[in-house]
């Protein structure tokens, strides 16, 4: 990535904490934006992860990492720290590629 | 339990800093997870700090390197940290009320606001704790943010195969950490696999991270579904118990 675009990136994500602090609170409270903002993280997140977990180079594929996204999901719902939901992942895919079982 | 309506302004500072400190150690752990991430996804571990110390915003950060990790290009990288960042306008909404701040100390104000820093602020009993709450929290995070992310980045520099030890799955498993919380309104639930669907599909026609932006829509779906219950900042309800768990923190 270059250093032009992660200014760019940079740059914008400041004026929105930025223009958050100096408008007029009336400009943006409405109940119909309230819910749209919050759900817009959830539609990124779900694509990365989406996109992270099934696809290869335009393809869509099932391997090792779905398994690891499954684990990580029983993790998440008995209410594991972050930390271990993120090691428990990695380490799924890894022992599974060791092992051969899945790519 | 975020304690916030301690009596006495000494022990009530004494526990929002213990708090700080206690949000701090849980984003500490993000913080090793996204500069391991940015440099096996190919960001150098200059650019990788750089983020953390400029754009400071944790799911942004994370999002911007998932698009660079599956091929997206800078642009669509840098596009999605943006609208992952949109959040940080309703913040900054809601925390001029409590901060009101002045002059050019409106940016410092500004570069400090996350999930965290919001949440500890709008939990404040008075201005004057809101205040404290908020500068205390904001100066801890962004302190252990960037510690965490130099660790991880020179941690993730020594590995020379990160997809042997699961490093893309990780990554997945984070994002999911993230948004578990909301998954719990169905009009979110709805959004997220409308999501999911749009950005496989769409990843099959066209590449270069667009996939991510083009899902970005279906959060309208939202509007679909009947709130469930009064919407409620989304700040106020970390203060109730998501961000001492450590699990849903900076995001």
């Amino acid at each position: 990535m270059s250093w032009v675009w992660i200014g760019i990136a940079v740059a914008a994500c400041f004026c929105l904490k930025l223009v958050g602090l100096l408008v007029p609170e009336r400009a943006l409270s409405h109940p119909v934006i309230d819910r749209v903002a919050q759900a817009v993280p959830v539609a990124l997140l779900g694509a990365l992860i989406a996109i992270e977990t099934f696809t290869v180079h335009h393809r869509i594929v099932v391997d090792a990492r779905a398994i690891a996204l499954a684990v990580a999901g029983v993790a998440l719902w008995r209410r594991a720290p972050f930390l271990v939901v993120v090691v428990l992942a990695a380490a799924t895919a890894a022992v599974l590629r060791w092992s051969g079982l899945a790519g | 339990m975020v304690e916030r309506r301690m009596p006495g302004s000494g022990r009530e500072r004494a526990a929002v800093l213990r708090n700080a400190v206690g949000i701090g150690v849980a984003v500490g752990t993000y913080g090793l997870s996204y500069g391991a991430m940015a440099v096996s996804a190919g960001l150098s571990a200059w650019q990788t700090q750089a983020l953390s110390l400029l754009m400071y915003g944790g799911s942004s950060q994370l999002a911007l390197v998932g698009v660079l990790a599956s091929g997206g290009t800078g642009a669509a990288a840098a596009a999605t940290a943006c609208l992952l960042g949109i959040r940080n306008l309703f913040y900054g909404v809601s925390l001029a009320k409590l901060l009101r701040p002045r002059g050019a100390g409106v940016l410092p104000t500004a570069h400090l606001i996350s999930d965290e820093s919001t949440a500890m602020a709008i939990g404040g009993a008075s201005p004057a704790s809101a205040r404290f709450a908020y500068w205390s929290t904001g100066t801890v995070v962004f302190l252990c943010w960037n510690l965490a992310t130099f660790a991880g980045a020179m941690a993730g520099s020594l590995l020379t195969d990160p997809k042997s030890l699961g490093f893309d799955a990780a990554s997945s498993a984070a994002f999911l950490a993230l948004v578990a919380p909301r998954l719990r309104e169905r009009g979110n639930q709805l959004v997220f696999l409308l999501s999911c669907v749009v950005a496989v599909g769409a990843s099959t026609v066209t590449g270069s991270g667009l996939p991510v932006v083009l899902a970005a829509p279906a959060a309208l779906m939202v509007l679909l579904i009947p709130a469930e219950r009064s919407p409620r900042p989304d700040a106020k309800a970390r203060v109730s118990g998501e961000s001492s768990d450590g699990r849903k923190v900076n995001s």
